[in-house]
């Protein structure tokens, strides 16, 4: 496994960002028109991670216009430009499944007030 | 030119092309080979080179082995397989994986495919399961065995269930993804034969262009 892992060293992102479950996040996704290339950004919680190293995935959803997207995204794709945290969640398990069958005020996350030191 | 590798898999990622698209990958270790013997048209009657790797312990290694190496002159080597080739070798030459391969080279690998024990017809022939419910009663048996007091026997080449796995298995025309000297890695995108550890022998594909 060690190999595998030096392999995927190389594809590995730098600006790698410390996403927890519950998260709201911004993500800017590279969107290539012809030869223009421009960044989209996609909000939403992340509800879910899978895999490790260079392989892992997060599950980013949200409701636009009353019709609930989900987006698997592969966390270390070239395709993504930066991953930007809005607020931290606060929440108590680490698949968040349970949130596409809630509508309106119960689909929210508290946020995760941090104390400042 | 053939060129050939001994390897052993050491796992499957993914690695993402230069337009951002994800490609499954498996990487294999490829430590150095060692020429041991060539063969020739005049003694052998074809021409192939004989190569050797892995570290074993010396304790292991029967007598005749052991002169076969000491001829090369290398150490005891775990692994000896043989490739068709009509390049001649030096005895004892080291080969290397940047050697033989580049990327964008299409290569075919050769391995052991994982076993998969005593398996049913669905499994080992891909044939369809019966309905489930309903009252069938017929669900992921074999089907029919044939016809009745003509020829009243069983066909041969029946498809049945049987040991799956475990068989010598060759994957054509894989892509060369990556290869890295230092550490002697070769990277082709897709699946190879067999489980991790598994020994496998890449060649130069027999389809490649």
């Amino acid at each position: 496994m060690d190999l595998v892992r030096a392999v995927e060293q190389s594809n590995l992102r730098n600006n790698y960002t410390e996403v927890d479950i519950g998260d709201y996040v911004k993500v800017h996704l590279k969107i290539k028109e012809g030869n223009r290339e421009r960044i989209q950004i996609f909000e939403g919680y992340v509800i879910a991670r899978k895999g490790g190293g260079l392989t892992e995935t997060m599950t980013v959803r949200r409701v636009s216009y009353g019709v609930g997207v989900e987006r698997i995204l592969p966390v270390h794709s070239p395709k993504i430009d930066r991953i930007e945290i809005v607020r931290k969640g606060k929440v108590r398990r680490a698949k968040l499944y349970y949130l596409r069958d809630r509508v309106g005020k119960s689909a929210k996350i508290t946020e995760k007030l941090i104390r400042k030191s | 030119m053939t060129k050939f590798m001994l390897g052993k898999k050491a796992g499957m990622t993914q690695l993402f092309d230069e337009n951002g698209t994800a490609i499954p990958a498996t990487v294999i270790e490829c430590e150095p080979m060692f020429v041991i013997q060539n063969k020739t048209d005049d003694t052998d009657g074809y021409k192939a080179v004989k190569v050797a790797s892995g570290t074993i312990r010396e304790k292991l290694v029967n007598k005749p082995d052991k002169g076969q190496f000491a001829k090369a002159g290398v150490s005891v080597l775990r692994t000896v397989r043989e490739f068709r080739t009509d390049e001649d070798y030096t005895l004892g030459q080291e080969i290397k994986v940047a050697d033989m391969f580049a990327v964008g080279d299409h290569v075919d690998i050769s391995g052991v495919s994982k076993g998969k024990g005593y398996a049913g017809n669905i499994k080992r022939h891909g044939q369809k399961g019966g309905p489930g419910g309903h009252g069938s009663m017929y669900h992921r048996r074999v089907g029919s065995m044939g016809a009745n007091s003509s020829p009243a026997r069983v066909l041969p080449g029946k498809k049945m269930p049987g040991h799956m796995g475990a068989a010598a298995c060759t994957v054509q025309n894989l892509d060369v993804v990556l290869v890295d000297g230092d550490r002697n890695i070769l990277v082709v995108k897709g699946a190879v034969p067999g489980p991790k550890g598994g020994l496998i022998s890449i060649e130069t594909s027999v389809k490649a262009k």
